[in-house]
């Protein structure tokens, strides 16, 4: 009887003790926070994805809570639902921005753009590209070993092993930038989103000579200027050999895709156009 | 240009003869001596448990592999084959197949497929697999067959055991076990451990061709012959010798073969020592004091606990280190 | 016998196909492409234009920046293009080409004879070779002058020539060791004057007797001069490492050889400042080792700066059979996706590598075996670093003396999982070193 008098005094003695250290160390280390944040961060998608330029969503829903002015905040993920959700619980005003999809700006196919050498290392385009100018005769464009796809946090960037190249599942893909960040040939590009997917870009970032780079591969955009002579919106420059479209300026008339000598310049979500509108373009093109 | 595409790759672009395969073959041809003598004194048996031990082992990571990681094939390496042999060892020769196949599914399929397959298992599997079936099936793990002229069925170290703790003197309990014996293997016990002359040949063997270094076996052996030594000087009549200890139970197969184990052992030379003084000393802890006559396999599988531990403070020395920085 | 204190490995040293082979002066090639950067630090700037006539040895751009390197011409006719040409990895890099016409030199370059006296001052010297665009000639290619020039509250006490030569079949170094040996020890000489030092150590592995016993030969007159042997180790010619080799010192973590009173050079180096300060000539040729173990006839060749080497692997046996060609040896060199690419300073071999040798195994998963640990001369973890850098935490990296690895390739090599560790811990270095510098300039 004795000893089980003992254990049982002895148990609840250390079980008060370590109570009573518990609840002082607590007391000592207390961090008092905002209790908002938590809330934002469970408003927050809760991807961790950096889109917003924050380590993660925590970081984000601090900023969000501590700053006066939120308009420079924002979570491409969540996107402008999201946000306003946010503005409206903390009583700021949420900026407001159009929804953005990455686009991948190189058709440098195995058969557009034929190998001329064949990397054995580490499979990682930073190491291609730190160690030299690519498997193929165009110094610019992708190298196909997927950094983007692997940092893509939602399962949207996929090389396609027929082409080589990588493809965005628009549902998926949060605009977060990711993927623009980890191509070091800076391809990939975060472009307006338009409804059915509709995209007009050129889809080439080569700035060799004309004549380089189309030998190098068949769809390469060689400056020649055509497109912005035609585009009636002032879209179209041409710097460095290389068009660019501003996406701000971009009506989607396509006209530039049509005058594109090479190809370079393509279009998705369109409706297939009537054969004869293509047809006398294509042939000039040939 | 030429029709051939050139290979480009960071350099280097040479590489030396280690190879997982050559290095997973040596422990194998390293094992053989060890093998042979457990044919010898057990019979053929001996080879058909080792045999089924492998197939078993193989075939459990082909399948772990192939249908729940869908991973390409890993048998290449002949890590399994290694484990099988090991868990084999390990075990009586005429243990029954069905616990064989148990111990695999355990060693290959628990202890290490679970962690993601060869190099991230943070015990060794064949250990794991010996105290699981040593826990679970006691007696069928603890009976071993007569040996050719061995004394009884016990091994020397149980049988030690029993009799210092009735209260025999040593004097009289090392009359009826012959040390030559021992180390040549003959006696009771698992499989593997028994022949002290054929691991050792082993050991050379792995250290001729670089594939461990001296420091595990060497500190663990040494660890094992200094406290059982202390012991034995404070009471002769109570405690067993060194060269008792160090001949008896899974010491030489532990040292040079389970402890050495690449994966689960530590990274650095330093911390190799750290390890293998730990192991000695939990050895002899169990093997003097605790419940088992033979503390070797709790030993490893306890400091392989410890290794991450172990690689986190214990770092390799830098070339240049700064000393007054930090 | 010395040699460094960690780590380190021994591959086969493949250097018996070409070290009998006495060095060759190769045939000046019809049209040279001399890219503006050959050097580490800021490129030169191109002071001629298309149509210039130029002569050997003339100075067609000057050193960008201290950093910085002359470059001369290394044949006589006129520039036919100054513009853009794709180096050995494929890059557009500028470059000046030329239009050869017979083999004019600039006067004042005089190369009669062996000339012993030095007449120049240290600082002379030193600017001479910043004049003469000598950089260093292992593979590194750091402006010599900026090593000559010690910085203030420092002490060069010796002068170590790196005559170790460690890369696996080069033997450049070697024959020059063997047939130029006397210049090389004036060259020596004169560079421990720039610097104000008497001690010279000259550092050969003992896999090169003969040069070892013929430098001691040579050297016995001269006063301060101790030709080392060391225990053949890769990678003894790390500069950190063979400073540690030879006296015993380590140059402290992120610090720099002058830091234990040691200036290291390069036997080939030695060689180009004796011949910029005593002949007046520039460096604008070099000896290359084009090998390999299936090449017709390895050779030693003395080449001009900005012959193509496919002219060099036309010449030695062809490009048959061969599935890789790397520019220096098989440990640090390069390997080269564009064989017209020319020959730059740094160029200190040619390697072609048979196409059944090309390829790397296919790679396995870490058993922790610790041979890289092992193996890394600056006692570093690689297997660490390595999934490190590819889980992206530079912060840790960092912390793991990350700064420290010189990618001499030792962890790679070593790996019995074929795993490409330097592949990833080279992008952690480079991210390290990056934050930083980053954090330097923020700093200021």
């Amino acid at each position: 009887m004795g000893s089980l008098v003992t254990t049982v005094l002895v148990v609840s003695g250390l079980g008060a003790l370590l109570a009573l250290l518990l609840f002082l160390v607590a007391k000592k280390f207390r961090v008092e926070e905002d209790p908002r944040i938590d809330d934002v961060e469970k408003m927050l998608p809760g991807a961790n994805c950096g889109g917003c330029g924050f380590a993660g969503c925590r970081g984000m829903s601090e900023a969000l809570v501590k700053s006066d002015d939120i308009s420079s905040l924002y979570c491409p993920v969540g996107g402008g639902e999201c946000m306003k959700k946010i503005a409206a619980y903390l009583g700021k005003e949420a900026a407001e921005r159009e929804p953005m999809v990455a686009v991948v700006r190189c058709a440098g196919s195995c058969e557009n753009r034929p190998k001329t050498n064949r990397f054995d290392g580490a499979s990682s385009c930073l190491i291609a590209s730190s160690l030299y100018a690519g498997d193929t005769g165009c110094s610019f464009g992708c190298l196909g070993l997927g950094d983007c796809a692997t940092k893509c946090e939602f399962g949207a960037l996929s090389i396609n092993p027929a082409t080589g190249l990588p493809e965005v599942d628009e549902e998926k893909c949060t605009a977060c930038g990711a993927c623009v960040k980890a191509c070091p040939k800076h391809i990939i590009e975060l472009r307006k989103k338009a409804p059915k997917g509709r995209k007009v870009y050129v889809s080439c970032v080569n700035k060799d000579k004309g004549a380089v780079a189309r030998k190098a591969c068949k769809v390469a955009c060689i400056g020649c200027g055509k497109c912005a002579k035609v585009c009636p919106f002032e879209a179209i420059t041409v710097e460095n050999n290389l068009a660019y479209i501003d996406f701000a300026k971009c009506k989607m008339c396509r006209k530039c895709v049509v005058e594109c000598p090479t190809g370079a310049i393509v279009e998705f979500g369109f409706p297939p156009r009537k054969v004869a509108e293509v047809e006398p373009q294509t042939a000039k093109t040939e | 240009m030429s029709s051939q595409k050139l290979v480009i790759s960071p350099a280097p672009h040479t590489h030396g003869s280690n190879d997982t395969t050559r290095m997973m073959g040596d422990v194998l041809i390293a094992l053989l001596p060890a093998l042979v003598v457990a044919v010898l004194v057990y019979g053929f048996r001996a080879l058909v448990v080792t045999a089924f031990s492998v197939a078993c082992c193989v075939l459990v990571e082909w399948f772990v592999q192939k249908f729940m990681l869908k991973g390409p094939s890993t048998l290449g390496n002949l890590s399994a084959v290694v484990t099988g042999v090991l868990l084999a060892f390990n075990l009586p020769a005429d243990i029954n197949l069905g616990l064989v196949a148990i111990g695999a599914v355990v060693a290959i399929g628990i202890a290490k497929m679970t962690f993601g397959g060869l190099g991230k298992n943070p015990f060794n599997p064949a250990l794991v697999a010996r105290v699981f079936l040593l826990i679970a099936f006691p007696v069928a793990m603890t009976s071993f067959p007569e040996a050719a002229n061995a004394v009884t069925g016990a091994t020397p170290l149980a049988m030690a055991k029993e009799a210092l703790a009735a209260g025999e003197p040593v004097s009289t309990v090392m009359q009826r076990v012959d040390l030559v014996d021992m180390s040549l293997g003959i006696q009771s016990g698992s499989m593997g451990e028994i022949s002290v002359v054929a691991l050792l040949l082993g050991f050379v063997w792995l250290l001729v061709r670089k594939v461990i270094s001296w420091h595990i076996p060497v500190c663990v052996l040494g660890t094992m012959a200094l406290f059982s030594g202390i012991t034995w000087a404070i009471s002769p009549e109570e405690f067993m010798s060194p060269l008792f200890h160090l001949c008896s139970g899974g010491a030489m197969l532990g040292a040079i073969f389970m402890a050495t184990d690449y994966v689960t052992s530590p990274m650095t030379k330093k911390g190799m020592v750290i390890y293998a003084v730990g192991i000695g000393v939990i050895t002899m802890l169990i093997r003097l004091w605790g419940a088992y006559p033979e503390g070797m396999s709790f030993a490893i599988l306890i400091m392989n606990s410890l290794v991450p531990l172990i690689d986190k403070y214990v770092r390799p020395r830098r070339f240049g280190a700064v000393k007054s920085k930090k | 016998m010395k040699t460094f204190p960690i780590g380190g490995i021994h591959p086969s040293d493949c250097k018996k196909y070409s070290k009998d082979a006495a060095i060759e002066q190769f045939p000046i090639p019809a049209s040279v492409t001399i890219p503006l950067s050959q050097h580490i630090g800021a490129p030169a700037v191109a002071t001629v234009a298309k149509g210039d006539k130029v002569l050997v040895g003339q100075v067609i751009a000057t050193a960008g920046g201290f950093v910085s390197s002359n470059i001369h011409s290394s044949v006589s006719g006129t520039v036919t293009a100054v513009d853009n040409r794709a180096d050995a990895q494929g890059n557009l890099k500028p470059a000046i080409t030329i239009a050869v016409e017979g083999d004019e030199w600039l006067e004042g370059i005089d190369r009669s004879g062996v000339k012993r006296v030095v007449e120049l001052s240290a600082e002379e010297i030193v600017a001479k070779v910043k004049e003469m665009g000598i950089v260093g000639m292992g593979g590194a290619t750091f402006p010599t002058h900026v090593k000559l020039s010690i910085p203030n509250g420092k002490k060069a006490e010796c002068l170590i020539i790196n005559a170790v030569e460690c890369e696996p079949y080069l033997t450049a170094d070697y024959r020059v060791m063997l047939e130029k040996g006397e210049q090389l020890l004036l060259g020596a000489q004169i560079l421990a004057k720039a610097i104000g030092v008497e001690r010279i150590y000259v550092g050969v592995e003992n896999n090169k007797p003969d040069a070892i016993k013929h430098l001691q030969g040579l050297a016995k007159g001269q006063k301060g001069v101790v030709i080392v042997p060391l225990k053949m180790r890769y990678p003894q010619g790390g500069e950190k490492q063979l400073i540690a080799a030879v006296t015993g010192r380590e140059v402290p973590s992120g610090g720099l050889p002058i830091d234990v009173g040691a200036v290291v050079q390069n036997v080939g180096t030695a060689l180009a400042v004796y011949e910029a300060v005593m002949y007046n000539k520039p460096l604008i040729e070099r000896v290359v080792t084009v090998t390999g173990s299936t090449l017709a006839s390895p050779k030693n060749l003395l080449v001009r700066v900005g012959t193509p080497m496919s002219a060099l692997i036309e010449y030695c046996g062809g490009m048959e059979g061969i599935g890789k060609v790397v520019a220096g040896g098989p440990m640090m060199g390069r390997a080269v996706s564009n064989i017209d690419a020319p020959v730059t300073k740094g160029t200190s071999g040619v390697l072609l590598i048979p196409t059944e040798d090309a390829l790397r195994q296919v790679e396995g998963s870490c058993i922790r075996c610790a041979k890289c640990v092992e193996a890394c001369p600056m006692g570093l973890e690689p297997y660490l670093l390595n999934t490190l850098t590819q889980r992206g935490d530079y912060d840790e990296l960092e912390a793991h003396y990350m700064a420290d690895c010189i990618e001499c390739g030792c962890c790679t090599f070593s790996c019995p999982s074929y795993l490409p560790l330097l592949d990833w811990v080279r992008i952690g270095k480079a991210e390290v070193m990056k934050r930083i510098r980053e954090r330097a300039a923020a700093k200021k």
